[in-house]
């Protein structure tokens, strides 16, 4: 793995317990695991964007949370700017929690519905830049939602006055705030229409050039990978059964998942 | 031939504290036997309002105008004047022979639209009782089996015999389609069936329902967003926006030479494999409550001048094309 690398994830493994069901009893009863992501190992350098891609339960949603430590793997290794991010206690893992951030799939669930959007994206600052006085932060969230495309009249406003893809943008500003190094974009745009979908990958797009994002973007779908990613993984059975820089892959795929997914694309035109 | 479903101007209104708004407005088309036609439209164009307009489940409160004809098919009765159907004046005991019997539909949720305590076999031989109560248990559930044999379903004895969650999402939504064929309507109605499921298995869907067009002779209206489904799966092709018909024609027709400005953005917005530059639309769908007075996605178009603003266009024809592709802007004349 390169110096430059940003994030380097190493044998990543998280399985959960199957429930055999209240009925089961004796050896059924002892519940099996599930492996949901089996020995995942990648890096990704400053300045790229990483896509992941896979179908439902292969395992994506989960890498995403084990990536930002919102649930522990069972076992493997994650280097974050050189840090030993796993093992991150105390006040390193505070600095370090605000380096990455997360955006969610749902716009509605991800924001709370009775905190007025200002609020929203001036609290990730009041945690990790306390020092920061009220108007500074005030001044900081109204920029970010500026950058994000939403006027100052959002601020006082409530989420359900929103609509999904604003909200979803309320959601990216939420996450941009602190300047992160990394930021992992759990299908993005999948809750979104179509011409609503493609503003926000457009707004990401923009977004990345502006701040210098480093991103993971995990998705179902190949073509919205397609549109952002500089390398991409495709994810199967808690694997990642192919990787390599986008061009490569949709030209010229090795695996024959990969293949099936290429074909699964609705072609426009017959 | 004759059509199997007829919409001549349809209109639903739904009564808001702001007064009523139009989710459907003069919506007119035909569907010919074995033919899909695919209704494009993002949220709140009104698609999936028009859909439960047609099968008689509009929220109650709503008023419908306009005229919508379901035309027997000759296997099941003949044709002739006691053949046709007015499924707006039709009252609830009517629409309840109807549904399942001649026209049914499939809803984008299988998790929601299947009874979890229930087995699949069960709901399926629902469907079938209903209309033919005269049907003795064995022969339901040869009618059963039959259904979910023409839904695709692997090892149908078996399944019949399990509930919902046992079932993925692709099984889940070929039940679903078995039960809304186990009565043998020819008019079925497909609210974005594959929405919620994975790629491939959207793509084993969207070929099931495919073949069953030419198996059956099943006429389709197909309902979805995305306009890549449009093109593997429809015949034709209605584009809907804020409520009404922007643009209708042949399916390839329509994807490669789009005339409506909307249609033309939306096809720009859907991201491809291709790696070109991402165009979207500006701007947002309006509000019912706040439609513009004119052309409703003027707001939002390249091509704006003063007089898009002054009535809605109608649906015009475009001279040059001999086949039946119209737009509804003042660009087509």
């Amino acid at each position: 793995m390169s110096d430059q690398a940003l994030l380097e994830v190493r044998g990543l493994r998280k399985s959960f317990a199957v429930s055999a069901g209240v009925l089961a009893r004796g050896e059924r009863a002892a519940s099996r695991r599930a492996m949901a992501v089996d020995g995942v190992t990648f890096s990704v350098a400053k300045g790229e964007t990483l896509g992941i891609v896979g179908e439902s339960g292969c395992g994506k949603t989960t890498l995403a949370r084990m990536i930002v430590r919102l649930i522990e793997p069972d076992s493997g290794e994650i280097r974050f700017r050189g840090h030993d991010w796993l093992r991150a206690h105390g006040a390193e893992l505070r600095a370090l929690r605000g380096r990455i951030q997360m955006v969610f799939q749902d716009p509605v669930a991800s924001l709370n519905a009775r905190m007025r959007v200002g609020a929203m994206v001036e609290e990730p600052l009041a945690i990790h830049e306390p020092r920061l006085r009220r108007a500074d932060r005030q001044a900081r969230a109204a920029q970010m939602l500026q950058a994000v495309g939403l006027g100052a009249d959002s601020l006082a406003r409530y989420p359900h006055e929103f609509s999904g893809g604003q909200r979803q943008r309320i959601g990216i500003a939420r996450a941009l705030v602190l300047r992160p190094d990394l930021v992992v974009a759990d299908e993005p745009v999948s809750a979104l229409d179509v011409s609503v979908g493609s503003q926000i990958l457009e707004l990401l797009v923009l977004l990345r050039r502006e701040f210098s994002l480093t991103l993971i973007l995990i998705s179902h779908s190949l073509p919205v990978v397609a549109q952002l990613s500089t390398h991409v993984a495709v994810m199967q059975s808690g694997r990642f059964v192919e990787t390599g820089p986008i061009e490569q892959v949709l030209e010229s795929p090795q695996h024959p998942y990969t293949e099936a997914l290429i074909a699964a694309v609705p072609k426009l035109v017959v | 031939m004759a059509p199997r479903l007829e919409v001549c101007g349809l209109t639903v209104e739904l009564p808001t504290r702001a007064g009523w708004i139009g989710p459907v407005k003069d919506v007119s088309f035909e569907l010919a036997a074995g033919e899909t036609l695919g209704i494009v439209g993002e949220s709140g164009s009104g698609k999936t309002m028009l859909a439960l307009a047609l099968m008689g489940l509009h929220p109650p409160g709503a008023r419908r105008r306009g005229e919508a004809w379901l035309h027997r098919a000759a296997g099941n009765g003949g044709s002739g004047p006691g053949n046709r159907f007015d499924l707006l004046s039709a009252r609830e005991r009517e629409m309840r022979a109807l549904r399942g019997r001649e026209i049914s539909m499939v809803f984008q949720e299988p998790m929601t639209a299947l009874n979890p305590v229930l087995r699949v076999g069960t709901q399926i031989e629902e469907a079938i009782r209903v209309h033919r109560p005269d049907l003795a248990r064995s022969e339901v559930r040869r009618h059963a089996l039959e259904a979910m044999k023409h839904a695709a379903i692997p090892e149908p004895q078996r399944r019949a015999r399990q509930y919902p969650h046992q079932l993925s999402g692709g099984l889940r939504q070929r039940a679903m389609i078995a039960i809304a064929l186990a009565a043998g309507p020819s008019v079925l109605i497909a609210d974005e069936p594959t929405t919620a499921l994975d790629m491939t298995v959207q793509k084993q869907i969207l070929d099931l329902l495919q073949a069953l067009g030419g198996e059956l002779k099943l006429s389709l209206l197909f309902i979805t967003h995305d306009l890549g489904i449009v093109g593997q799966i429809a015949d034709r092709v209605a584009v809907m926006y804020a409520g009404r018909i922007v643009e209708e024609g042949p399916a390839a027709k329509v994807l490669r030479h789009p005339r409506h400005p909307y249609t033309e953005g939306l096809i720009r917005a859907a991201p491809r494999l291709a790696r070109e530059r991402l165009e979207s639309i500006p701007g947002a769908v309006p509000a019912l409550d706040h439609l513009p007075p004119g052309c409703a996605f003027a707001p939002r178009c390249s091509h704006r001048v003063a007089e898009c603003d002054a009535r809605v266009p109608d649906l015009i024809r475009a001279a040059e094309d001999p086949e039946n592709h119209r737009a509804r802007c003042i660009l087509m004349r």
